[in-house]
C-alpha cells in the first residue's frame, strides 16, 4: 500500500520545455543541432594548430617571439568568447505556468468581449507606449505569454528569447539579450586572428621564398596552403558579419528588426530603443548590465508526492501553493458564465481528477476592465 | 473579509489558495525592469493600496539601480572583458548582488505586511522578470459563505 519513495534529485533543466540539450548537470545549454558548431571549432582549432605547427617556428625565429604569443592570446580569446556564446542561456522567457496563463486568458477574454460563433477571434495584440512610439506586443501560443518588446519565438529551439537577434548555427545557440556582446566579441575578434594568420602566413610565404624559393617553401611547409585557403573564405564572410553587426549595434536594433524592417524605410528614425548617440548605443549594448538567466536550470524540482500510487483524495496534501500543476487547459468561464456553472465547473475538476493529474488550481476571478491592460493604456493616453 | 495570519509558516498550514493576481510588467519606459503600480481591482478589500504601491515602488527602484548603465557597469564590463569573462566564475556581478537584495526585502515585506493579510508575494525571477505574482490565501477552516471561498474548499489547490 505504501509507496516506495525514491528520492532522486531532479534538476530544473530535465524539465524544461522546448528544445535544447543540456550538459554538465545544466550548465550548459545548446540547441539541438549541433553539428554546425563542431565544425566550427574544428576550423578554428585545426587552422591555427597548423599555424603554430609550420609558420610559428620560424617567424619567432626570424621576426619576433611576439608573433606566436599574440597569435596564442588571441586564439584563447577567441575560443572563451565561442564558447560563452555557445554555452549560455541566450535570454530564454521562461512558459507561463497555468495560473498565468488563464489569467491572460481571462484579460483577453474580457478585452475582445463575445466572438459570435464561427467568427475569427481578434489577433492578440497588446500595445504599449514606448518613447513615444507605439509597440506592438504580440501573444505567444506556445509559451503563452504576451512577449515583452523585442522579444521573439525562436522555432529551432523552441523558446521565447528576450532581444532575439538570431539562431546562429556556427554557434550552435540563439543569439539574445545575455549572449549577444560575446557573439559581437567573437566576430571581432576571430576577424582579427583571421586577417592575423592571413597576413603573417604571406609574410613568412615571402621570407623564406627568398631564401629557399617558392616551391620549396610549399613543400616544408604543406599546412600553409590549407591555412591560406580557409582564411581567405573565412575573412570576407567574418568582417562582412563583423561589419554588419557594428552597425546594427551603433543603431541599437537586432537582427531580428532589421530583417523585419521594423525600424527602416518608412519608420526609420523611430526606435524607440535608441539613444540617438552612436557612442550610448554601443556602451549600453556592451558594456550594460550583465543580465542573470531567468531559467533556473541547476534549482531542485519540488519532489511531487506519489500521487500515482495512492489514490485517496487529494485534499489531504500539505503544501498549498500550486508549483507544478500539471492541468490540460481548463474550461475558461467568462462573464457570461451564470455563477452555478462556474460551481459546477470547479466542482466537475475536483472529483474527476485521473490518478496522475492533480486537481486544477482554482482559476482567478473574471478581469475587470481596470486590470485590463490595453484599455487602462487607452484611459492614460 | 480578510482573514488574520500571523505568520508566514501559520499560514501555509492552515490556509488553502484562493487565486492569484498577477502584477504585469510597464513598459512605457522601454526594456528596463519595471513592474506597473496600478492597484489590482482583486486587492481591494485585502491590502491598501499604499502599502502594494509602496513594494512595487521600491521593487522598481531596485531594479533601475540594478540595471543602471553608468561607471560601475562600465568598469564591470572592461574588466570582464580584459579576463575573457573568466572572473565572472569567481567575482558576484551587480545585477545578482541587487537580485539577492530584492529576495531579502520580498520575504521581509511578506513577513511584515502581506502574510498576516493572507497574501505571498513570489519573487519575479522565479517567473521570469515578467509579473510580481501575489497568491491570495483563504484560512481553511473558515466557513466561507461566498462562492469563491466555496470553490476554494472543493477544489484544493496543491
Amino acid at each position: 500500500m505504501s509507496a516506495v519513495m525514491i528520492t532522486r534529485k531532479v534538476r530544473k533543466w530535465e524539465k524544461l520545455p522546448g528544445k535544447n540539450t543540456f550538459c554538465c548537470d545544466g550548465r550548459v545549454m545548446m540547441a539541438r543541432q549541433k553539428g554546425i558548431f563542431y565544425l566550427t571549432l574544428f576550423l578554428i582549432i585545426g587552422t591555427c594548430s597548423l599555424f603554430f605547427a609550420f609558420e610559428c617556428p620560424y617567424l619567432a625565429v626570424h621576426l619576433s617571439p611576439a608573433i606566436p604569443v599574440f597569435a596564442v592570446l588571441l586564439f584563447l580569446f577567441v575560443m572563451a568568447m565561442l564558447l560563452r556564446t555557445s554555452f549560455s542561456d541566450p535570454g530564454v522567457l521562461p512558459r507561463a505556468l497555468p495560473e498565468e496563463a488563464n489569467f491572460i486568458e481571462m484579460e483577453i477574454e474580457a478585452a475582445n468581449g463575445n466572438v459570435p460563433s464561427g467568427q475569427r477571434a481578434p489577433p492578440r495584440i497588446r500595445n504599449v507606449q514606448i518613447n513615444n512610439q507605439i509597440v506592438k506586443l504580440k501573444y505567444c501560443y506556445t509559451c503563452k505569454i504576451f512577449r515583452p518588446p523585442r522579444a521573439s519565438h525562436c522555432s529551432i529551439c523552441d523558446n521565447c528569447v528576450d532581444r532575439f537577434d538570431h539562431h546562429c548555427p556556427w554557434v550552435g545557440n540563439c543569439v539574445g539579450k545575455r549572449n549577444y556582446r560575446y557573439f559581437y566579441l567573437f566576430t571581432l575578434t576571430l576577424s582579427l586572428l583571421t586577417i592575423y594568420i592571413f597576413a603573417f602566413n604571406i609574410v613568412h610565404v615571402v621570407m623564406r621564398s627568398v631564401d629557399q624559393g617558392f616551391l620549396n617553401t610549399l613543400k616544408e611547409t604543406p599546412g600553409t596552403v590549407l591555412e591560406v585557403l580557409v582564411c581567405f573564405f573565412t575573412l570576407w564572410s567574418m568582417v562582412g558579419l563583423t561589419g554588419f553587426h557594428t552597425y546594427l549595434i551603433s543603431l541599437n536594433q537586432t537582427t531580428n528588426e532589421d530583417i523585419k524592417g521594423s525600424w527602416s524605410g518608412k519608420n526609420r528614425g523611430q526606435n524607440p530603443y535608441s539613444h540617438k548617440n552612436i557612442i550610448k548605443n554601443c556602451c549600453e549594448v556592451l558594456c550594460g548590465p550583465t543580465y542573470p538567466s531567468v531559467l533556473d536550470r541547476r534549482g531542485l524540482m519540488q519532489e511531487d508526492s506519489p500521487a500515482a500510487a495512492n489514490s485517496e483524495g487529494p485534499c489531504s496534501f500539505d503544501n498549498p501553493v500550486a508549483q507544478t500543476t500539471k492541468t490540460t487547459a481548463p474550461l475558461i468561464p467568462n462573464e457570461h458564465t451564470p455563477d452555478d456553472v462556474k460551481l459546477s465547473i470547479a466542482a466537475e475538476k475536483s472529483s474527476g481528477p485521473k490518478d496522475d493529474q492533480p486537481p486544477a488550481a482554482m482559476l482567478p476571478p473574471l478581469a475587470s476592465p481596470e486590470t485590463d491592460a490595453e484599455t487602462s493604456i487607452a484611459k492614460n493616453q | 473579509m480578510a482573514t488574520e495570519f500571523h505568520n508566514l509558516q501559520d499560514m501555509q498550514h492552515t490556509a488553502s489558495l484562493v487565486t492569484k493576481v498577477f502584477i504585469q510588467r510597464d513598459y512605457s519606459e522601454g526594456t528596463v525592469c519595471r513592474f506597473q503600480t496600478k492597484f489590482p481591482a482583486e486587492l481591494d478589500n485585502r491590502i491598501e493600496r499604499a502599502l502594494l504601491e509602496q513594494t512595487v515602488k521600491t521593487l522598481n527602484s531596485y531594479y533601475v539601480e540594478a540595471e543602471k548603465v553608468g561607471g560601475q557597469s562600465y568598469l564591470e564590463g572592461c574588466l570582464a572583458c580584459a579576463t575573457a569573462y573568466i572572473v565572472f566564475l569567481c567575482m558576484e556581478t551587480r545585477y545578482e548582488k541587487v537580485l539577492k537584495k530584492i529576495s531579502g526585502y520580498i520575504q521581509e515585506q511578506n513577513e511584515k505586511i502581506y502574510a498576516p493579510r493572507g497574501l505571498l508575494l513570489t519573487d519575479p525571477i522565479e517567473r521570469g522578470m515578467r509579473v510580481l505574482e501575489i497568491s491570495v490565501f483563504e484560512d481553511r477552516g473558515s466557513s466561507g459563505s461566498s462562492p469563491s471561498s466555496s470553490m476554494s474548499s472543493c477544489s484544493t489547490a496543491r
